[in-house]
């Protein structure tokens, strides 16, 4: 099993959490994992992207190749528009369609609708809305990260056991809102 | 062995700790930083008192780590590829001294220039210094061969340059660690003139040098980081360097039919490429950076047409490489998805929502309205992102301290006025000299030092100008009344606006510190002391 992944989003909105609780659940599972990062500059409000290959064989290039990526998971409507030539023609995109729009010239509403509608599949909802309706605003990007799970290709009790990991430190409620956000996530994307 | 998901940086970090180093000497700058936080942060730094402070810049922490060697002792130093260039008068001559402890230069280079302001290729100045350069494939690797690193740098008594580029640095892949082991006990060089190069000693310990040249490639033959895989299909053989070879297994499924030289080790040994160029009719040379192996295997003249790579276009001559540029100079099928549609506009970096440089911009540009464009000029860290719009407030960013001298060379020059925008943690880095220089020339120039209490766009280090910067400027004979510091916030525009066209107006050496912490580490100090509170 293999499964490339492209995650995207804006500096500071935090796309490195949701690698790595599927990075976790990958290695927990014996995995090989290669993931590339982006530091520096471009965190500072400029677009970002990971790459996060997982595989049951050994990985050989830390960047996914074009047109090969099985998912798109982004946190932002635009900017999984951006990583198209990245994924494959029957990849999926999952992404927040709340805008971040800190540059003058970001498209209208309509015209990128209209661009995130021509993508054959896409899982496109309000992340942020379903994260306050559970009361745990800031974690939006877990409910992103639950709509992709069931096509990640590991059971989802595995991205269960990743959350409790890692969040344990934070305490009981932290990990249950995390668990909370991915099933409300998850839920979503089955409709 | 315990196995840990690490960061190549990260590789790198814990595997200089599992060698003994007894200190890092760095300066942070992307992609290098975080092998000094990973030190600073380990357990095994603070129990064993393992040297991990950030040096104020890149030349002051190779000395230190020489000073560290003199002893006996391992040290390693991080830089990115730049900073190299600060530190090239201690990497040449202690390549002439060579080492007594281990020394391992670790050098982060970015290509495709993701952080920088160049790409250049270290490799450059590894033969430049004529030491052994290393250059990892894959995160694994990375750990092994810093202790291998360490090694060869006693056991040949030589720096060794560590070459990583951007990719190797910030991506993350399972590594199985080793037994660590411990510190070396100080043992000075039984050789006494091995640290003093006087000419007479020099031109001895640099006769040495060239000697070791012959051990230094065969070493790259023997010790397994370079290996030579057959191939059935000899119309086509491959030298593949770092991690350019794991972008072209990449497009075999990791079985590639060509002969393929892996090189993770220079100089590259002769007895190979000979092999490769005789048994293949052409040979592709994969360098993460400049063509420099290329160009020497392929001769100044060559028109062959035998060697393939970057000089002759099969792939293109600057930029990081990826699976796809290997794919298209293999000659592979196209893989691209879907174009990326019109509506997706670009999002460069930018400036914080809250961050102190912004009122500092907003307050400059009104109080150099008067005067055009051109007279002000930007430095190296997040205040450089004030050249974009809406700011627009800078005319030049060269190289780090270069603000302060290039202003100083305008108003040399005849430039009123000249103002230079500089960092802190930039001003001790490399602005001191140049404030001295305008301080005795009586320059009529005005520094603005944007003091954030920290070195902001590398992600908040500890600047080594904290708490200092007035008695710096004093100190380096600055008149008290022309260091004016303000504090930059909305509320206090008119004011500031005021004191900066007063200053600006002064026709002499003036500094003004707009001093407000950064908004990141701002943030991240109040989480700390809630915590702290709370515990």
């Amino acid at each position: 099993m293999k499964k490339d992944i492209i995650l995207a989003g804006v500096g500071g909105q935090g796309i490195l959490s949701i690698a790595t609780v599927i990075g976790r659940a990958a290695v927990a599972n014996g995995m090989y994992l290669k993931q590339a990062e982006v530091h520096g500059m471009s965190q500072r409000g400029g677009d970002v992207q990971s790459h996060l290959r997982i595989s049951t064989e050994p990985i050989c290039s830390d960047l996914i190749p074009e047109g090969k990526a099985d998912l798109i998971i982004s946190v932002e409507p635009m900017e999984s528009l951006r990583y198209l030539p990245m994924l494959h023609a029957d990849g999926w995109v999952i992404t927040n369609n709340v805008p971040f729009k800190n540059v003058p010239d970001y498209p209208s509403d309509a015209d990128l609708e209209k661009a995130m509608k021509s993508v054959k599949n896409m899982i496109a909802f309000n992340a942020d809305q379903l994260a306050k309706e559970i009361g745990s605003p800031r974690s939006a990007n877990m409910v992103i990260l639950g709509a992709a799970a069931d096509k990640l290709g590991l059971p989802y009790e595995e991205f269960e056991k990743a959350v409790a990991a890692i969040f344990a430190a934070k305490g009981e409620d932290i990990v249950s809102a995390n668990l909370k956000a991915m099933a409300s996530g998850r839920e979503q994307s089955q409709k | 062995m315990q196995k840990l998901l690490l960061l190549g940086d990260e590789a790198i970090a814990q595997g200089a700790l599992d060698a003994g180093i007894s200190g890092v000497y760095a300066y942070p700058g992307t992609p290098s930083t975080e092998i000094t936080e990973y030190i600073q942060h380990s357990k095994k730094a603070k129990e064993e008192g393992i040297h991990c402070t950030w040096s104020a810049n890149e030349k002051t922490a190779m000395e230190a780590a020489v000073g560290v060697s003199y002893t006996g002792r391992r040290a390693l130093v991080c830089m990115k590829h730049v900073g190299l260039n600060v530190a090239a008068d201690p990497f040449t001559n202690s390549a002439v001294t060579g080492a007594n402890g281990g020394l391992v230069y670790l050098i982060a280079d970015d290509p495709s220039m993701h952080s920088s302001q160049d790409e250049q290729d270290s490799r450059s100045y590894a033969r430049f210094a004529q030491i052994p350069c290393m250059e990892p494939s894959n995160q694994q690797e990375a750990y092994d061969m810093i202790r291998y690193a360490f090694d060869l740098s006693e056991k040949l008594q030589t720096p060794v340059l560590f070459r990583v580029t951007t990719r190797m640095a910030h991506s993350r892949s399972g590594v199985e660690l080793r037994e660590g082991r411990g510190q070396n006990p100080v043992k000075l060089d039984p050789n006494p003139k091995r640290f003093i190069l006087l000419p007479a000693n020099a031109r001895m310990l640099y006769k040495e040098l060239l000697a070791k040249q012959p051990e230094f490639e065969n070493r790259a033959l023997q010790d397994g980081f370079n290996a030579y895989q057959e191939g059935s299909d000899k119309k086509l053989g491959i030298i593949a360097c770092g991690i350019g070879y794991n972008y072209l297994q990449e497009n075999f499924g990791g079985k590639c039919p060509h002969p393929v030289l892996k090189v993770s080790q220079y100089p590259i040994p002769r007895t190979w490429v000979k092999k490769i160029t005789d048994e293949c009719d052409k040979v592709l040379i994969v360098e993460e950076g400049y063509p420099i192996y290329e160009e020497l295997i392929r001769g100044y003249l060559d028109a062959s047409g035998k060697i393939l790579g970057r000089l002759d276009g099969t792939l293109p001559r600057d930029g990081e490489l990826n699976p796809n540029i290997l794919a298209k100079a293999l000659g592979l099928p196209k893989t691209c998805g879907e174009p990326i549609p019109d509506v997706v506009v670009a999002r460069p970096p930018s400036l914080c929502q809250g961050c102190p440089h912004a009122d500092t911009y907003t307050a400059l540009n009104e109080a150099m309205k008067e005067y055009g464009r051109g007279h002000v000029f930007g430095d190296i860290g997040c205040y450089t992102l004030g050249a974009l719009p809406p700011y627009g407030a800078i005319g030049s960013t060269v190289d780090m301290g270069a603000s302060i001298t290039m202003a100083k060379g305008a108003a040399d020059a005849g430039l009123r006025p000249a103002v230079a925008v500089i960092g802190d943690s930039t001003f001790t880095h490399s602005g001191m000299t140049g404030l001295l220089d305008a301080v005795n020339d009586k320059s009529p120039i005005t520094v603005i030092i944007m003091d954030n209490s920290t070195t902001g766009m590398t992600g908040g280090q500890d600047s080594a100008a904290f708490g200092k910067i007035e008695q710096i400027c004093m100190g380096l004979g600055v008149e008290k009344e022309h260091i004016r510091v303000l504090t930059p916030l909305k509320n206090n525009h008119d004011e500031n606006v005021r004191v900066m066209k007063e200053e600006i107006a002064y026709q002499g050496v003036s500094v003004i510190v707009p001093r407000r912490e950064c908004i990141q580490t701002a943030v991240r100090h109040a989480k700390e002391a809630a915590k702290a509170k709370k515990a």
